[in-house]
């Protein structure tokens, strides 16, 4: 390209300037990113969700208990596949920071209804047979070194609260990176045996897979009319619309984001097109020779445009870049707490579009000044 | 041959008919050029005097395409330029006037080189072209070895040098110079007024400049001085050199 060295040189004509600008985009574009990131790991659950489950809670509340019998009755709607159960455990490793998801699962339904979470054969058999056994999500036996055989002991507040000691067995992945492979799962039957008697015989939720997606308002009303006007009343609905309401009780976090994203985007848009601005007015005289030498209105307003592109996605691909870095970090140190923390493609385009949405806004309007100069104006400036 | 305020000379190379301009401060009309006539033949070299405000710098932005005027026209080469829009008259400059300027108007974070390039990358040339141009006009200035210096690192009458460099570069029809020793030293004045001499003489360019110094007008074939937006006075400066004279 015939005019990149006056763009690099008048680019690089301020270092100072320069390097502060790029700041400001790097750490921009990270927040974006990282914001990003956290959008996309509270909607995972209702993107992923497979259309063809459901989960009936406790119309009250999914804290309420509801019967392990109504399991049976479950099953014998037409269009139901199969059911699995699921308790809550609530537990901590060795320390209140160490936490991750940890569920009392049925053994007998777990792989049928959650067919994306892949356990090798061998391991499964040997968790069957081990009554305190454990499989365990490659992410958090990762986290905490934790590797088959090992004995590890999970402490809990509630269940009648001390310290159970777990077997782990075997580790499960997740079919794509999206899958969440952060959980702890224990025998439903070493669950029922510990836990205070006023609790035996109670579950925390059903997953229900059905023969077809195409059933799942039909099932959803027949479950819960089924259980309708009962002590344990119940609400069903898809898997995706239970992702989402589970979201929404940590606030609105689509909002917050929103929020937070709008203002990194304008307060950008400002330190940028205010840099653009004087660095434009600082060059009106050599803007003016332009000019007069020739260069027409658009390949000023094209080079100045350019300039802040360059800026643009240099401090966009230093904020990415710095992101790529430290989400995985920051990842592993939240986890638990968060689901996985994946810094997609589609973020990363978007992060690059976001800048560059941001540099050609910010040059526009210097852009168009330096268009319009009256080179004989300029001059008298000068 | 340079004539003034006559009927004209059709074949010159710069004809001026009727040239008026007038500004407005405030609520007063300033007249600053009026009724110019001019014409002025290939290979002329013109200086144009007088004292400040009475019109210099404008005639010269008339002439160079840079302003309107209020009325009348500019010839160049045939072309009418006074009534060719705003985009056209950017290519007309760039391909028939060379500006040099007081304050050599450099760009300061290119190099010799790359400030001298900038009206080929208006061109189609390649890239080695551009570079053999750019090497010949530093040659004719006497900077070839000093392609890779920034502006910071040169004089001022080097600075000056490659402003006109630059301005030659494109061969354009015309040089005009605004004041093109006023920011300089006595010796490097005449260094700078022996090379626009030698651009006039060996490589028969038509200059049009303006200065105040009576000393760097005599080197001209002819010197116009304007007074209040008139051309006043014509007088032949350069003995040997002219072709010509005074309507």
């Amino acid at each position: 390209m015939k005019f990149r060295s006056l763009i690099l040189a008048n680019l690089f004509r301020k270092k100072v300037r320069l390097l502060l600008t790029l700041g400001s985009f790097g750490v921009a574009l990270f927040l974006f990113a990282f914001l990003a990131v956290v959008r996309d790991a509270f909607n995972r659950g209702g993107s992923i969700a497979a259309a063809n489950r459901l989960v009936t809670i406790n119309r009250v509340s999914i804290i309420q208990p509801i019967p392990l019998s109504d399991r049976d009755k479950i099953m014998r709607i037409p269009g139901v596949q199969s059911v699995t159960h699921d308790n809550w455990f609530g537990g901590v490793y060795q320390d209140e920071k160490n936490f991750f998801p940890q569920f009392a699962i049925d053994p007998e339904n777990q792989r049928q209804v959650f067919s994306e979470l892949l356990v090798s054969d061998d391991q499964w058999n040997a968790f069957l047979k081990d009554r305190q056994g454990a499989i365990v999500g490659a992410s958090t036996a990762k986290r905490f070194g934790w590797k088959i055989g090992d004995r590890i002991p999970i402490k809990t507040t509630i269940w009648g609260g001390g310290a159970w000691e777990f077997n782990i067995d075997g580790l499960y992945h997740g079919r794509t990176p999206q899958d969440d492979d952060t959980q702890f799962w224990f025998q439903w039957d070493y669950f029922e045996e510990r836990v205070p008697e006023r609790n035996k015989g109670q579950v925390g939720w059903y997953t229900v897979k059905l023969d077809s997606p195409d059933d799942a308002v039909r099932v959803a009303k027949t479950i819960d009319d089924e259980f309708a006007n009962s002590p344990y009343e119940t609400k069903t609905e898809t898997e995706s619309a239970f992702a989402a309401g589970w979201v929404k009780q940590f606030g609105n976090i689509e909002l917050l984001i929103l929020a937070i994203g709008s203002v990194v985007f304008f307060t950008l848009l400002l330190v940028t097109g205010n840099t653009m601005a004087i660095s434009v007015r600082e060059r009106t005289g050599e803007l003016a020779i332009l000019k007069a030498i020739g260069f027409k209105d658009g390949s000023i307003l094209a080079l100045v445009l350019a300039e802040a592109l360059t800026i643009a996605l240099l401090g966009g691909l230093l904020g990415l870049g710095l992101a790529m870095l430290a989400i995985p970090v920051l990842g592993a140190s939240l986890s638990g707490m968060l689901p996985n923390l994946i810094l997609s493609k589609s973020i990363l385009a978007g992060g690059l579009g976001f800048a560059l949405l941001v540099g050609a806004t910010s040059g526009l309007l210097p852009g168009i000044g330096a268009m319009r100069l009256r080179v004989v104006e300029a001059f008298r400036r000068i | 041959m340079v004539s003034v305020n006559t009927n004209g000379n059709s074949a010159a190379l710069i004809q001026v008919r009727g040239l008026n301009k007038t500004y407005r401060r405030g609520g007063e009309q300033i007249q600053v050029l009026q009724g110019l006539n001019l014409d002025v033949d290939k290979g002329d070299f013109v200086a144009f005097m007088g004292p400040s405000g009475s019109g210099k710098t404008t005639l010269l932005n008339l002439l160079g395409g840079l302003d309107v005027p209020t009325s009348g026209t500019v010839s160049v080469a045939g072309d009418e330029i006074t009534h060719m829009s705003s985009g056209k008259l950017t290519d007309w400059r760039a391909r028939h006037v060379g500006f040099v300027f007081q304050m050599y108007n450099l760009v300061p974070v290119l190099t010799a080189s790359q400030n001298v390039e900038l009206p080929l990358l208006l061109t189609r040339l390649s890239r080695s072209a551009r570079r053999e141009h750019v090497e010949a006009a530093l040659a004719i200035v006497g900077l070839r070895d000093r392609g890779n210096h920034f502006p910071r690192q040169l004089s001022g009458g080097q600075e000056q040098r490659v402003a006109i460099a630059r301005a030659i570069v494109s061969d354009p029809t015309f040089l005009l110079c605004d004041e093109p020793t006023g920011d300089l030293d006595r010796k490097s004045a005449d260094e700078i007024m022996a090379l626009i001499e030698e651009l006039v003489d060996k490589h028969n360019k038509t200059v049009l400049m303006v200065t105040h110094d009576p000393l760097v007008a005599a080197r001209a074939h002819m010197v116009l001085h304007l007074e209040k937006g008139v051309l006043v006075e014509a007088s032949k400066s350069r003995e040997n050199t002219m072709a010509g004279g005074v309507a």
